[in-house]
């Protein structure tokens, strides 16, 4: 079967966590690197962390290909037209906009204004227009292996960033193997917006009591949204065991546990971790590659994820 | 009162067991989380629940399919892509797609749209060992919580004024977005903890121009210092540059995850220890600054 008689399945897998810190960043780079090394797939990164995009600093062989600036349309109130009659300051659902008529003011809030176009909607008088306002940067980067690094990076002030992911998820490619989405920490719509896409999350944890209780609201978020999910224990061997009783009560698929290291820790800490790889985390990052491949190759019966 | 803000931009850096800390060296204090989003500081402080609110978030629409005419102009109109016909062919609304704005309710011309507002956001005024505490628990997959953080803050505030409280003291949320923006302002002063890697350092430098737009005091607790030497030279080097004062250095321990294991905050655990130590020093030092 050749991809020409077949659309190419890309393979989408977001990386989330609830707590920060536990190590996404660590593992979606080396899902990202091992991937495209070892299993020669043609491997995209997403980075949705878009308030602190981390990626990049631990990919030291990219190259810019592309910039492009991502915006949102923030009305504009022409006040020779405007008629102060506050119709928009009732459509608008986000108390963007403020109406005074007495003393003729009329402007528009861009830091809580959602780009809806309600207010254009309703305004009779034509005295509202859009105007795009910067609120990131989306960055697409190729490295020696073939593979991509796309990172959304939201302007410093900006409070869009929910709409930012959407923007750079739209730089996904289409003919790659595998697109990594790394999301952001929390539980919330940002979270809920990389993770839209992907057919299968990966949280990654720790096996401490905030890492566990974030666990578990992120687990509750994922159910409710009925994504399927597994889970990676990182810094395995500090806290406690409560983390493996959860997943073993909830029979979560556990994809791989990471010991806490403290070589690794300092290697992480200069962003050198994908030179001199140590041969038990190889192991370790090719048995959750190899599970991750075998769910696929289970749930797509026929379909061979390779080309 | 002295209001204060913990934030860190990268998540995981220490600052809710930091806040946790403060409370057992600290007297006179009113505590807020403002890590809505995944909130821990509850864990250690084990709160005694005294108040609970429900707060009422964003709205989310749908269609009564047995009225709708499917004459599209709600999908024409939606700028969020939430609403697509169902397998029958219905048009259906995605309530995670749906930013609530309420257009497509407002242009039905049949009314077959009607939304609600979100109640699954709780928030709470608790009594705990260090005082009190006002925290959210945000339902799964919710919204706005920049807003949800303006409400638990202005509630602490209150309180602190009310039992003049010596201080109050927000733990922040990571990232420097909407819930960031809304920790921040009208502040008196930020703490902000920076893990000793580069991607601490990467973090701490945007979190800090967002900072500076605000003109906000900041003060700098470098934690896991001893990781890495040469990633603690970098961030003094920018801590120098920027002239944001150092308060302390807090070194990488065990002991920090076996207090969180224990419930307990690091001085509880043991105040012999260097990391509790640091922290005591660097507090001291702050009540200095703000006298």
């Amino acid at each position: 079967m050749t991809t020409k008689e077949h659309p190419k399945l890309t393979l989408k897998l977001a990386i989330a966590s609830g707590k920060g810190g536990t190590g996404k960043t660590t593992v979606a780079v080396n899902l990202f690197h091992f991937m495209s090394k070892n299993y020669s797939f043609k491997t995209q990164l997403i980075d949705c962390d878009v308030e602190e995009p981390n990626d990049l600093l631990f990919l030291q062989d990219c190259e810019l290909e592309s910039e492009d600036i991502s915006t949102q349309l923030i009305p504009f109130i022409d006040n020779d037209k405007c008629t102060y009659c506050r119709k928009c300051v009732s459509y608008c659902e986000f108390n963007a906009i403020v109406v005074i008529p007495p003393v003729e003011f009329a402007e528009v809030n861009p830091s809580l204004c959602h780009s809806c176009g309600a207010c254009i909607v309703a305004c009779e008088d034509g005295a509202i227009s859009e105007h795009p306002a910067e609120i990131g940067k989306i960055r697409s980067y190729k490295n020696d292996q073939g593979g991509f690094l796309t990172e959304g990076r939201l302007k410093i002030g900006s409070a869009m960033q929910t709409m930012l992911i959407k923007d750079t998820k739209q730089h996904a490619h289409e003919d790659v193997d595998v697109i990594i989405f790394d999301a952001p920490p929390g539980t919330s719509c940002p979270v809920v917006e990389t993770v839209a896409d992907a057919d299968y999350v990966i949280l990654v944890t720790e096996p401490t009591p905030f890492g566990l209780y974030d666990l578990k609201l992120t687990v509750e978020m994922l159910r409710e949204i009925q994504k399927p999910f597994g889970v990676i224990i990182n810094k395995a061997g500090i806290g406690d065991q409560k983390v493996h009783a959860f997943l073993s009560n909830q029979k979560i698929e556990l994809l791989g546990e990471i010991p806490y290291s403290k070589s690794y820790a300092s290697k992480y800490a200069t962003g050198d971790i994908l030179n001199n790889i140590n041969i038990d985390t190889e192991i370790q990052y090719k048995a959750i590659i190899r599970k991750l491949m075998a769910r696929y190759t289970q749930d797509e019966g026929d379909y061979n994820f390779k080309r | 009162m002295k209001e204060i803000t913990i934030l860190s931009g990268k998540g995981g850096t220490g600052k809710t067991s930091i806040t946790a800390a403060i409370g057992s060296i600290a007297s006179s204090v009113v505590f807020c989380d403002n890590d809505v989003d995944a909130a821990d500081l509850h864990l250690i402080l084990e709160p005694a629940i005294r108040e609970e609110h429900t707060y009422t978030g964003g709205w989310t629409a749908s269609i009564d399919q047995s009225s709708c005419i499917d004459c599209g102009i709600c999908t024409d109109h939606c700028r969020f892509d939430a609403i697509h016909p169902d397998r029958h062919g219905k048009l259906e609304i995605n309530p995670f797609k749906c930013e609530g704005c309420r257009l497509c309710e407002r242009l039905c011309p049949v009314q077959a749209i009607s939304s609600v507002q979100s109640t699954n956001n709780n928030w709470y005024v608790s009594e705990t060992r260090f005082g009190t505490l006002v925290h959210a628990k945000m339902g799964p997959g919710e919204e706005n919580s920049g807003k949800l953080v303006s409400v638990v803050r202005k509630r602490a505030r209150e309180l602190a004024i009310k039992g003049n409280a010596r201080y109050l003291i927000n733990d922040g949320p990571p990232g420097i977005g909407c819930a960031a923006i809304s920790s921040l302002t009208g502040t008196d002063l930020v703490i902000m903890v920076i893990e000793s890697t580069i991607s601490g350092l990467h973090d701490a430098r945007r979190l800090y121009e967002l900072i500076q737009s605000f003109s906000i005091p900041t003060y700098a607790l470098l934690n896991k210092f001893n990781i890495n030497p040469s990633s603690t030279t970098e961030i003094e080097k920018f801590l120098k540059d920027k002239s944001i004062p150092l308060i302390g250095k807090i070194p990488f321990d065990r002991h920090m995850v076996n207090a969180m294991v224990k419930g307990k905050t690091i001085i509880e655990y043991s105040d012999q220890i260097e990391a509790s130590k640091v922290i005591i020093e660097a507090w001291r030092k702050l009540e200095h600054y703000l006298e």
